[in-house]
């Protein structure tokens, strides 16, 4: 007798790859939207700059700025 | 040999084989209890940022129920409450779900950490090591008094939604966590009064089967007097109000006359009535713990709307 190509350990492999699957996907969404968010709220998109430690011309400029403004 | 089940000799999961690991019917309660945590502190949230971090609290809770189902299942086994359960009965393999629990235990943690403070997600990290290490592991087989001190894992939940929104701790929240903690022993006290256990099988020392039942019915009372003075401390605090005080008054009073029909019954008059009291003081203490959480609910709606609070 030959192997049946639909067993029912196949649905639930199925069923659980599938589960799997929208579960990624859901992440995926959690995450970029969530970037979305926090970039949002963070006002002055230059903040962004300062997480690496490159210079960042528009960065000291907008500090000399307000230093400037300050001993005015 | 033609059964391909036959020839790989382990079950293979459903997708909600995994799901019912991460016991589901507790995690309404702490979706419910976190979310009005989080929607009655004074910080508005991003709707988005709220969502993820009552999200995490979930899947911690869920990761806490899977690593407790792993330690579990030799006493899962045992007990006819629990042997359906997916460990017991060869749905989900032990190393599976401890694999389940450990991985979304950190996912839970990190992305709440990244998505609103490194409190809230500390605050979860404890919820689940203590659920997971100091109940499951050291307290549920060692003293009769178990479920008061696990009781706090059920009760971080409005804590860690609070500190999603304020990024701190405060009175209110700590109230919110004191009333679940004090409502756990009588609620389910009375559940094991009428429930037929076999945890003597298990080794499990319940108070039920340690100290017997007349000892349970004068601690459902004790508790549940010691209940009543954190229920009606917050509505004198920043989050409480009429509507919650009013709410407040009616729920302790039922609950505290089931507490004491159930302390003036012995086991012969509640097989008599097969438990009657004990079935309805336990559907009591479900009422009074959504009932005192939705009027919180109540009471930050009325708020926003420049009603509410005193």
């Amino acid at each position: 007798m030959a192997i049946k190509v639909e067993h029912e350990l196949h649905k639930r492999r199925l069923d659980r790859n599938i589960g799997v699957g929208l579960l990624l996907i859901g992440f995926v969404v959690i995450v970029l939207i969530l970037t979305v968010v926090k970039v949002q709220g963070l006002g002055d998109i230059r903040e962004m700059e300062r997480f690496d430690h490159v210079a960042r011309p528009a960065l000291e400029q907008a500090a000399g700025t307000s230093q400037e403004e300050g001993t005015q | 040999m033609t059964d391909v089940t036959q020839q790989t000799g382990t079950y293979e999961a459903r997708m909600g084989d995994y799901f019912a690991l991460m016991k589901p019917r507790v995690m309404q309660l702490v979706v419910f209890t976190a979310l009005v945590g989080l929607l009655v502190a004074p910080v508005p949230v991003h709707p988005f940022i709220g969502f993820v971090g009552i999200l995490c609290i979930a899947v911690g809770a869920g990761a806490s129920g899977a690593l407790n189902m792993w330690w579990d299942a030799d006493i899962d086994a045992v007990m006819k409450r629990t042997q359906s359960r997916p460990i017991p009965s060869g749905r989900v393999q032990p190393g599976e779900a401890l694999g389940i629990g450990l991985a979304l235990s950190g996912f839970s943690v990190i992305l709440l950490a990244l998505a609103t403070n490194l409190l809230a997600a500390g605050l979860l990290a404890f919820t689940i090591f203590f659920y997971a290490v100091i109940y499951s592991m050291w307290l549920k087989r060692s003293t009769p008094q178990n479920i008061v001190i696990g009781g706090a894992a059920g009760a971080f939940p409005p804590m860690v939604g609070w500190a999603v929104a304020t990024g701190g701790i405060a009175p209110e929240s700590v109230l919110m966590f004191a009333l679940i903690f004090m409502w756990t022993p009588p609620h389910f006290w009375a559940l094991a009064l009428f429930v037929k256990s076999d945890y003597g099988n298990a080794d499990v020392p319940m108070l039920t089967e340690t100290h017997g039942r007349r000892v349970t019915r004068n601690h459902i009372l004790g508790y549940t007097i010691a209940l009543v003075p954190v229920a009606l401390g917050i509505a004198f605090t920043s989050i409480g109000g009429p509507v919650y005080l009013a709410v407040a008054l009616l729920l302790n009073g039922w609950f505290l006359k089931g507490a004491v029909d159930i302390w003036r019954r012995d086991d012969a008059d509640s097989e008599a009535d097969q438990h009657a009291v004990e079935k309805r003081v336990f559907k009591i203490s479900l009422y009074y713990l959504f009932g005192h959480f939705g009027a919180l609910l109540v009471e930050a709606v009325l708020r926003t709307n420049g009603l509410g609070g005193w």
